[in-house]
This record gives structure tokens, sequence and C-alpha cells, in this order.
């Protein structure tokens, strides 16, 4: 996947949303800013497949040595398919994080936090501020 | 309506040496007569001058003159180091010492045997007066040595992971069942059982009295958890069950039906265990349970009237990063040598704030490493031995004291180091005090947490009393009944 | 010279058959063990503990200690842990027969003078607190907050009142959220100034009828004095929330403001630093807690009190919030408080203040040519300097400049804390200190400022290790000895 075809959470998180019909598929990763501002990553844990979750809602965490950061799901929806191999290989958080270092797939079941969502330009302009 | 008078007149503390000049004239200049402090007059004057101000009052500026006080402390005045030993030697002058006739009271703090070696290690300076390992290339004696209590601890209880201790067996036993309920994200119920240590129990509620979680308390009328009404207890909500092996009357309880209860139940096991007794007992890890407590002042360290002691806490590996406190690992250096350092520091208050596992910023260190230093004194076969002689001087204990009317032992079921004596004609305090009148710390009166046994005392016996210390003691109590 | 080869792990040195201790045999009837225990309770063979003799054991352990930095060894300015020297009188009397073999639950009868140290002691917490009751249950700082906190909820949960939200400044320790969490509120973070002072702003903007208490260290983790707390506990006590203050830094105001006077309805102390109990590698301290008179029924039990001339132990205390710790708490350090205070004396104590605020203005006089302190030219028991210059210009950081104070025997002042300062480097002295000592940890940092960053990078040169990775510790944690059991 490209990052300028992603839309992206204020949180970092990205999000790629695949239409099947009626249903609505959003896959999640974290950004390269993210991943560069977390530096050495050193664990993460993953939401449950099955779980319920509301856009902004924590739903896993990844750390490194001396920081610690709550993964927001950006869509409500139930967790449909997780990443389990992602914590065993962390180093593709550098090498791939917009494609291997997916996160979680949730099914989209309310539009809640959708709308909140940026484009790539708007989330481009947020990192800008935010390395300062 | 709650604030405190600012700088009333205060009535000066009135202490037992009814000499104390409390008025006494302040001394003469910055640094008169302390002991610790080294600025002499000049040091002060050269330094008030590289400051740029012309007198330590001045530094103080920064605080409003109304909230200063306006007069000297109403403490009593400083002693020199001959007057303060001498004052301090008074008050430890108590009328029984633990060593002497010897003392049988337990419930959690034992007199057991510490090997000068403990003493020695722990009173070296460079552990005693150094601080949490932040920079673990000036704190490798630390950090070894806490990674060595952490195998220890995992060798000791049979579980895979250690953190670097915690305050007390009763904080560490609530710690374990905070983090129980955060990592099965069940908040409703907790269960325990009226043979777990009352104070631990009372800690446990202290701490769950502004959390939504229930306490349910099974209790325990024939000494021991009957495992079908602790299956009665828990539902689909309970995060663990809390227990004690050997439990607080000093029996043994079936953990390993107790265990397999609670994880049907889908709820977590904490044990709270006697370390001295799993010389003997199979270890935690061996019947499954997922989080093992303990108190650690058994390992080396001396009853002080309760404090300081030691919190042990080992877990299964899939807990680790739940786990509340420091916990040292094993790396490598730049130069690729082994060397140790405090790891997962994300679970903590300093990085995590209010999410964190557990408010706790340190470790109990010097504690850990009395702990460490006693148990290699020991060896495997030493804590055996240590284990052994508690039994069978307990067991002698029992025979002698309770074996006829009035003084029974109240429950049938096997023991390790402690008993329950019941009195059936019922005066447990009278008894205790005319024991105690003949030097014996007799026993530990049930009263006060158990009014269903009012009739009863807790005694235990560790390794050291001899069996003319036991045989006398069943004198004093069969003579005095 | 030091012991390199001394860094095997007890168990790599164990032989099997060694032994560093023997029993007595039982002088009791033995009989097999399989008629004492259930067979099915026993283990097959006892833990797998190493195997060593005495010797062996004294030499691993010393060797060990010798890899620390300690007060006793080095000058040790971690600034807000109040590393002063550890009086050995303190330890002699804690020591003694008298305080050690000692039971919890021996008859008060027996233990009258030991009674008598712990509750003069809690009447002198009262007083130089200024505040009316204290328990001496908590076993730690965090622990003392905890319990504040716990007292707290229960005097508006008796009082019918529904407060929920816990207030703290955002350069607050992390235990004070922590223990807030614990406690069953939420914390809502109050906005500091650049100086490290409480926003007022802010903090009235988030003070409301939902907030119990206003958790604020003062003086402040920056180490100034924050005079608007009048105010502040002023507002909050009109809003009808109380006001806890984290006394980590009681060192620098011992004898000159108490924060019962300043507007503290409870505040916890720190014996271990601010009264000289040694700090033990992380612990034991202790936590003991003041309160004004209205919290008093709700402190823990048991409480120290005096029928005539006899002390006992109180449990029936109907607004308890129980027991946070077993037993009474941690007596060998409150003895060591003890000693401590009455070493000094009620001017001795202010003495303790004035020359801990004197040293570290001194420092800070002459730091400041060298890292800037943001917070201006005075301080009071500690400041935080600054390496964010070196940092920019030199490509080193306050994590470097503390690695290399080690090569120069001193331990390195608490970095990258508060936070609120870029490359923070806090600094407390202490009072135990000499002028000969800043002097030269001045003159050190100076050096270490103009060395080349390549130097810093690699520091420390000189101790036991070099740096350690961290990322591998914590990636893939190996937390005891893998060889075999």
């Amino acid at each position: 996947m490209q990052p300028q075809d992603l839309l992206y959470a204020k949180t970092h998180e990205w999000v790629h949303v695949r239409e099947d019909g009626p249903d609505r598929f959003a896959t999640i990763g974290i950004s390269h800013f993210a991943v560069e501002a977390l530096t050495d990553l050193v664990f993460l844990e993953l939401p449950e497949v099955g779980r319920q979750v509301k856009a902004g809602e924590s739903f896993g965490e990844i750390e490194s040595v001396k920081a610690v950061s709550d993964l927001y799901s950006p869509v409500t929806g139930e967790v449909i398919e997780v990443n389990a191999g992602l914590p065993d290989k962390l180093e593709t958080f550098q090498d791939d994080p917009y494609g291997d270092a997916w996160i979680a797939k949730i099914k989209i079941t309310d539009e809640a936090g959708l709308a909140e969502l940026m484009d790539h330009a708007a989330y481009q302009k947020q990192c800008a501020e935010e390395g300062h | 309506m709650l604030r405190t008078k600012s700088n009333a007149p205060r009535k000066a503390i009135r202490v037992g040496e009814s000499s104390d000049p409390v008025d006494a004239p302040p001394p003469r200049g910055l640094t008169d007569i302390m002991p610790y402090i080294a600025n002499t007059p000049e040091d002060q004057r050269a330094m008030l001058e590289a400051i740029g101000v012309a007198s330590v009052e001045e530094l103080f500026e920064a605080i409003p003159p109304e909230l200063r006080l306006n007069g000297p402390l109403a403490i009593p005045p400083a002693l020199s180091e001959m007057e303060l030993t001498g004052r301090i030697a008074s008050l430890a002058a108590t009328k029984q010492r633990t060593t002497e006739a010897g003392c049988f009271l337990g419930g959690g703090s034992y007199d057991h045997f510490i090997p000068a070696v403990v003493d020695h290690v722990a009173a070296r300076g460079e552990f005693y007066t150094s601080y949490t390992p932040y920079q673990a290339e000036a704190s490798q004696g630390n950090l070894q040595a806490f990674f060595e209590y952490q195998t220890l601890i995992t060798r000791l209880t049979g579980m895979d992971v250690s953190n670097a201790s915690l305050y007390d067996g009763g904080s560490a036993a609530t710690e374990a069942v905070l983090m129980a309920i955060s990592a099965t994200r069940r908040h409703g119920r907790v269960v325990t059982a009226a043979s777990v240590h009352p104070e631990y129990r009372r800690i446990l509620a202290t701490y769950l009295a502004n959390l939504e979680t229930e306490l349910v308390t099974v209790g325990t009328p024939d000494g021991t958890i009957d495992p079908d009404e602790l299956k009665a207890a828990l539902d689909e909500q309970t995060a663990c069950v809390l227990l004690q092996q050997p439990n607080f009357f000093g029996c043994l309880e079936a953990a390993e039906s107790l265990v397999q209860v609670t994880h049907d139940a889908g709820a977590l096991a904490v044990v709270s265990v006697d370390p001295i007794s799993l010389g003997l007992l199979k270890r935690p890890g061996d019947y499954e349970a997922d989080i093992v407590v303990a108190e650690g002042q058994s390992l080396g360290s001396p009853m002080s009237f309760g404090g300081p002691y030691l919190g042990v806490m080992a877990c299964r590996e899939a807990f680790v990063r739940r786990m509340p406190g420091r916990i040292t690992g094993e790396t490598v250096d730049r130069r690729g040598k082994r060397c140790f350092v405090l790891t997962l520091q994300t679970r903590e208050q300093h990085i995590r704030r209010e999410k964190a596992t557990s408010n706790i910023c340190t470790n109990q260190g010097l504690f850990a490493l009395r702990a460490t230093v006693y148990l290699a004194a020991l060896g495997p076969q030493g804590l055996r031995e240590t284990a052994e002689l508690c039994l069978r001087k307990a067991r002698y204990a029992a025979q002698r004291i309770a074996s006829e009317a009035p003084l029974q032992l109240a429950f049938d079921r096997p023991t390790f180091k402690e008993f329950v004596v019941r009195t059936t004609n019922n005066n447990v305090a009278p008894l205790l005090a005319a024991a105690g009148e003949q030097g014996f710390l007799a026993g530990v009166p049930l009263g006060r947490w158990y009014p269903e046994l009012a009739d009863c005392f807790l005694v235990t016996v560790t390794e050291k009393r001899t069996k003319g210390q036991i045989d006398a003691l069943a004198e004093c109590l069969q003579s005095r009944i | 010279m030091r012991n390199t080869r001394a860094t095997k792990l007890l168990f790599e040195l164990s032989q099997p058959g060694r032994r560093a201790t023997r029993l007595p045999e039982p002088d009791v009837p033995v009989v097999p063990l399989a008629e004492l225990l259930p067979r099915e309770s026993l283990a097959a063979d006892p833990p797998p503990l190493p195997e060593l003799t005495e010797p062996e054991l004294v030499r691993h352990f010393v060797n060990l200690s010798t890899q620390n930095m300690s007060v006793d060894t080095h000058f040790y300015p971690l600034g807000s842990c109040t590393m002063k020297y550890n009086p050995k009188r303190n330890e002699r009397l804690a020591g003694l027969p008298g305080m050690v073999d000692v039971h919890p639950y021996q008859a008060a009868s027996s233990v009258q003078g030991l009674l008598e140290l712990l509750y003069e002691l809690q009447q002198m917490l009262a007083e130089i607190g200024g505040l009316s009751a204290v328990s001496l249950q908590p076993a730690a700082g965090a622990h003392g907050e905890l319990t504040a906190l716990l007292v707290a909820a229960a005097y508006f949960r008796d009082t019918n009142q529904r407060r929920l939200k816990v207030l703290a400044p955002d350069s607050a320790h992390g235990t004070n959220p922590a223990s807030a969490a614990m406690a069953g509120f939420d914390t809502v973070t109050v906005k500091s100034t650049p100086a490290g002072f409480v926003d007022m702003e802010d903090f009235v903007a988030k003070l409301d009828d939902s907030v119990a208490v206003f958790m604020i260290t003062n003086p402040n983790t920056l180490g100034m004095f924050d005079r608007q707390i009048a105010e502040i506990a002023s507002r909050a006590h009109d809003a009808g929330a109380l006001i806890y203050l984290d006394g980590a830094n009681m060192n620098a105001i011992l004898g000159i403001s108490r924060p019962g006077d300043f507007g503290a309805d409870m505040m916890h102390f720190n014996p271990h630093k601010t009264f000289s109990g040694p700090h033990g590698g992380g612990g034991p301290g202790a936590g003991p807690i003041a309160v004004n008179e209205t919290l008093a029924p709700y402190l823990p039990v048991p409480q120290i009190v005096r029928d005539g001339d006899q002390y006992r132990l109180d449990y029936d205390r109907p607004k308890t919030i129980g027991q946070v710790r077993s037993f009474f708490g941690n007596v060998g350090v409150l003895v060591r408080a003890y000693a401590y205070i009455r070493t000094h004396g009620p001017h001795g104590l202010r003495r303790v203040s004035e020359n801990a605020v004197l040293n570290a203005n001194y420092l800070l006089s002459k730091v400041k040519h060298i890292f800037a302190v943001p917070q201006g030219d005075r301080c009071m028991h500690e400041f935080v300097a600054s390496a964010a210059r070196l940092k920019a210009e030199h490509d080193a950081s306050a994590m470097d400049v503390a690695k290399r104070l080690l090569d120069y025997g001193f331990h390195a002042p608490t970095v990258y804390f508060p936070p609120i300062v870029p490359e923070a480097m806090m600094i407390e002295p202490t009072e135990t200190e000499t002028k000969e000592t800043l002097d030269a940890f001045a003159e050190t940092l100076f050096r270490i400022s103009e060395e080349p960053a390549d130097l810093l990078h690699e520091a420390p040169h000189t101790t036991s290790i070099s740096r350690p990775d961290e990322v591998r510790a914590a990636r893939k944690p190996v937390l005891s000895w893998q060889g075999p059991a």
C-alpha cells in the first residue's frame, strides 16, 4: 500500500478501507512518523479477534524501552483478524510500516470516526507541526 | 473547615525524659555542632558571596513570611551520640525478648535463625547506602544481586518469573489480586478464604474499597477450604482466588484441588506461601498456581516488630507485563559483556502514570539482598533441613501442649510449623498472660480476628526452638490452665 | 584495584555438596516424614538452590558490592532522592536486640519502650508537618500517597460527597497519578508555568465540586517554593477539596515552614530521604502520613495511643480505612528517623534545611555558567539544569553527561525529570556534602562540557561495564538465570 492512498487518525494510526458488497473492512497500522518517534520498539499488544471496538478506543499497546503508547482504533466495528506474527517481528515496523506491519482488520459496523480521518496531505501537515 | 490553624502557639511534645528543656537557647552559628554538616562559618561566607546574597535567610525569600514558622519546632532538643544511645537503649530494653524463653509467636512474622553472613553482607555501605540502580554502570552490584534474587525466587516457587520484590507479604498479596483483575479483565469479584492471614485480607479489602470489585470470603470452620464451597463462590466475573499454603492456622490446604477448581471457573490462582515450607512442600509452580506471593521476612530478616519486610512475588511468564514493581533483566554492554539492567520499565508509574500496573516505584532492595544471601547460605539441603526441623518440632510441641483437655488442637488437619490450640475452658487471655509472666511468648490469640475462635491461640515453632523450651512451655501452659 | 573476575553468578559458582550452614540434629523424636504430612503434599526434591561455602559467599557479595556507587563511597547528587549521609549511630541503634528481636504480636506491655519511641516519633512528625495526626504504617512514599488518598476517599464517602477527581500538576512524580488510580480516582492534569509553578488559571478552571484532592509537591520538582500555595489551598478548600502535599522535598523546609501551616490537609514524609534512613539499593523506606484533625479518624489501624503512662495499639477505630500493610509498619526505618530527629533537635533540623538550600544555591551559582538553569538564579534544596545547548551545539545529551560523571567518580544527577525541562539534570547536593566536593563536581561538569562528543557518547569508560543494551533486555526479557537447575 502507498501512504498517499491511506487515511490517518490524529493519533498516528493509518487506515485502509476496502468495500466488499455492502460490507466495509478497515486495515489498520501505524505511520512511519509514529514508528520513528517511538524509536526502538520492544513490545506490541494486539487486540483480541472478535472484540467490538469504538472509534477512539484503545485496543492495543506498543512499547519502546522508555515509552508506551496506546493504539487507538480509528473506526468502530469488530476485530476480525490480527497480524499474529508481528509481535515477534517488530523490525517489520521499520521495514514496511504500510504493508507487512499491518496490525488488525476491523469490520466496520458504524460510521462513527470515519469522518474525522485525514488524508495524506492533512496528515503530513500535522506531522510537520508535531515535529517541532 | 479543613484548614489547620497557622502558627498557633504549639505545645511542646512530652517525652519520657522529664528534664527536657524544650526551649533550649538556639546554638551559635549555622553549623554549630551538627555532626553531619560540614560548612564552617568561612565556607558559609564564601558560598553566600558566590551566590550573591548577604545571608542564608535571603535564600528563603521565596517563602512568604506569613507561611514561615515563627519560632523553633516544638520537638525535644538535640542529643549527643552518647545521650541518644542511652535514650534508645533504654527504650529498647523490653521486658521480653524473643531470644530468651523462646518465641512461639508467628502468624506471618517468624523467629528463624539468621546466619551471620547475611548481616555481614547487608552491612556493606556500598549496598545499603546506594539507591535504585538508575545508572546501571554504577550499580552492577545491586543489579546482579537482584537478578540472583529473582532466579532464587523462581527456583523456590517453581514459577517462571519473579520481580525484584515488593513491600511485604500482605501488600504483595493485594498487588497480586490487582494484577489478576487486570490480566483477566474481570472486575466483578475476588474470592478468598477465612484461612488466609486476616491482616492480608484486611489490606485487600482496604484497597478494594473504592473499586467496583466485590470481595467474597469463604468460611473455613474445619481449618481448611472445602473445594466445593470454593466452587460455589466462583462466578464468571471472578478474577482470582487468593489462598494461603500452609494457611494462617498452619494447616495444609488441598492446594491442587483448589487451584483446579479456580481454573475451571476461568479465574487465576494467587497463592501466598511460607517460603521456608518450600524446603519440603510441593512448589506452587508444581500445582499450576498463576501468581505466587510470600512474606520474605523468614528468609534472613529479623522480626523488628513488623518491618521492614520483604514482599515476594512470582508469576507465570504470560503475566510478566502485568507484574508490579522493579524487574531486573540480563543483557550485554557495548563490548558484549553480560550485564544487568532494570527492564520492562514501561509497566511502571514514571512512564505510564495513572495507567501503571501499580504506584510502586522501589523495591525492598536491601531485604531482597538479605534473602539472596540467606538462600545461598542455606542451599537446597539447608532449606530442607530447616523445614524438617520446623515440622518435627512443631508436631512434637502440638503433641506436648495439646494432647489432653482443657488444651486441644482446634483442627484435625496436617500442619507445618504452626497449629491452633483450643482452651476448652476458654481462658486464652489469662493463660497467655500467665505464660508471659514466666517469660514465654506463648501464642497469638485469635479472637481479635475470629470471634468464633476466641477460645483459641496460634502456636508457632521454628527450627530455633529447643526441646527444652517446648517442654517448659507445655508444662507452663498445663500448670496455668 | 577491582576484582574483575568476580561477576560469575551464584549459580555458576555452585558445586554439588558444598554448603555454608549446618543445622543441629533434631532434638525431638524423629518419625518418617510420610507419617507427618500427606505424601502428595511433599516435593520430591528440595528447590534447586546454589551450593556454596561461606567464604565463597562472602567474596562473591563483597566483590559485587564494590561495583556499586553509594553515599558511603561517592557524591550522589540524585535529584529528588535526597541522598544524604546515613549516620552510623542510627544503624547501630536500630540493630539493638530490643529493636530487632521483637515480634509484632508481642503483648504491648512487653514493648512499652518501643511503643513510646514510635509514639514520640508520631508527635514529632505531626509537629514538623504542622498537622494533627500521623500514621506510621505506609511502607514507602508512594504507599503513603495511596494511603492518604484512601483516607480522603473514606472521608468523602462518610460525608456523602461524591468526588471522583484528583488534580495533579504535569510536573508531578508519576506516583501521584498512579496512586490516584489505585484509590479509584480519575486524575486530571493541571498545567505548570515554565518555572514549574501551578498555572493558576488552569487550576481554577479545573477546580469544581467533583474534585476530591489536589496533589502538590512543594517545594516542587524543580526545587522551587510555589508561593501561590496559600491561595491554591484556600481556593481548593472553598471548593470543598483537600490539599495533599507530596513531602518528597521536605529537606528544604524543616523548621522553616510547615505544610499544615501553608494549607496542606494531608502529606507524607520520606524518612529515607529527609531523615537519613539509608536507601538500601531501592528500599526499604517508609512513608508515614500526617493529616489534619478532621481526617484523623480515617487513618489506618493500628494507632498507638497513650493511656496514662501506658502505650497500646488501638485497632478499635470505627471510621478507619483498614490496613495498607501487615503489622505496624517499617519500624526499623522509623527508629532511624527517630534517631536522626533526636540528634538534631529543633535548631539542628533547621540547620539541615538551611545548609541543604545553601549547598544547592552555591552549586547552582557555579553550574549556571556551564549549563543553563531555566528556573533562574535561586532554588531551594535542588535545581534542574538543562543540557539542551550542549545537545544542540555539541551533540552530547544529558545522558552522556550523566554517564561521563561516573568516570570521574560522581554519581549522576537525575536525568530527564521533570519532563518540562529539555535535557534535564536534576541536582540535589544535600547538606552533608562539603564545599570542596561541590567545587570538584562543578569543575568536573565544566571539564565534561569541553570534552569531545565521541568521548561522551561512549562513556562511561572506567566502570565495571559500558552502556547496557536496554532494547535487547526489554525485547527478549531474560529475568532469571537460564542455566541447568
